[in-house]
């Protein structure tokens, strides 16, 4: 048991540094120029990022899966302009009803 | 000064409030965070304090998985770090908009999930701080109410992935992805070439690794001169 307390523990601090890191090292001062563009551009990077590795990756491979064709539907709800949480409920109702019917 | 603190406080409850729907997931996702953690014979202490200590499904859900596949503590740690040094990142980015002195930019930083990372950026970089502390407020609540519910009440949710749940996230990352692309073509071809790294390194790196390599694709930022 000890050893697991000494592993949550851990995770738990380097967690939190992590958190803290970008705050501390960016915080309340002037940067260059460049560095905001950088910094500026790791929100599109971030969530492409976040979109695809949770769209199509399971335990270290791609797959084309009911999460995948949630996700599918509600991109073409967004370009028919559909409103957000619609898109979002579409997505789950999609992947819920293709793994009751697969 | 005090109609300003009004409207400050008035984001705080906005972000709260557009949190909602994702505490009521990451409450169901808590539960069955506390269902596994009892299966794995962790002791409703234990469970119930890593949501509280470490309070980050994906590190959790790391931890456990390599320990219940047979795996050492240090295989545990990699893994959760691993997986959540995309906060360095996030926070790099929302750093700015944080207030006062190291300590408490550290401690603001601590606030950073996800979605509430997500749905406080306003386009071309910058964050509503309020927003985003206040949409972490009630899905903190609800992970570690929802843990103790799975640790405590047992299965009665059943699996997540049944009602579609896990297509919420990727699904909801799309629509402030959407948003952020009408900020400019630097954020398209960023965002290009991110999805496009993640993917390739997805099937050959460790879970966690092609979100923070995917962030290289911002050093594109340098090019421009203004």
């Amino acid at each position: 048991m000890t050893t697991l307390w000494l592993t949550i523990l851990t995770v738990a601090l380097a967690n939190a540094a992590i958190k803290a890191s970008g705050p501390v090292l960016v915080g309340g001062r002037e940067l260059p120029p460049r560095a905001n563009a950088v910094i500026s551009l790791l929100a599109p990077a971030l969530l492409a990022a976040l979109v695809v590795t949770e769209t199509f990756g399971e335990d270290g491979a791609l797959v084309l899966d009911e999460k995948a064709l949630g996700v599918g539907v509600a991109a073409v709800a967004l370009l028919l302009r559909a409103p957000v949480l619609v898109a979002v409920f579409l997505a789950a109702l999609t992947a819920a009803l293709a793994r009751a019917f697969s | 000064m005090s109609g300003e603190r009004a409207a400050g406080r008035e984001r705080y409850y906005a972000g709260a409030r557009a949190a909602l729907p994702f505490a009521l997931v990451t409450g169901v996702v808590g539960v069955s965070f506390g269902v596994l953690a009892g299966s794995l014979g962790w002791g409703s202490l234990v469970a119930i304090a890593s949501s509280v200590v470490i309070c980050s499904a994906s590190a959790q859900f790391a931890v456990a998985a390599v320990l219940g596949s047979g795996g050492g503590p240090f295989a545990a740690i990699v893994a959760a770090i691993l997986l959540n040094a995309r906060f360095g990142p996030m926070g790099l980015a929302v750093g700015p908009y944080l207030k006062g002195g190291p300590f408490r930019r550290a401690l603001e930083g601590q606030t950073v999930l996800d979605t509430s990372w997500a749905m406080a950026n306003r386009g071309g970089g910058r964050f509503d701080r309020e927003f985003m502390i206040g949409a972490t407020a009630p899905q903190v609540v609800a992970w570690i109410g929802g843990t103790v519910a799975g640790v405590l009440g047992g299965d009665f949710v059943g699996n997540p992935e049944r009602f579609g749940l896990d297509a919420i996230f990727p699904a909801f990352f799309l629509v402030l992805l959407v948003s952020e692309l009408r900020g400019g073509r630097s954020a398209v071809t960023v965002a290009l070439i991110a999805a496009a790294l993640a993917l390739l390194l997805v099937p050959v790196a460790p879970p966690g690794v092609p979100v923070i390599a995917a962030c290289a694709a911002a050093l594109l930022g340098l090019r421009r001169t203004s």
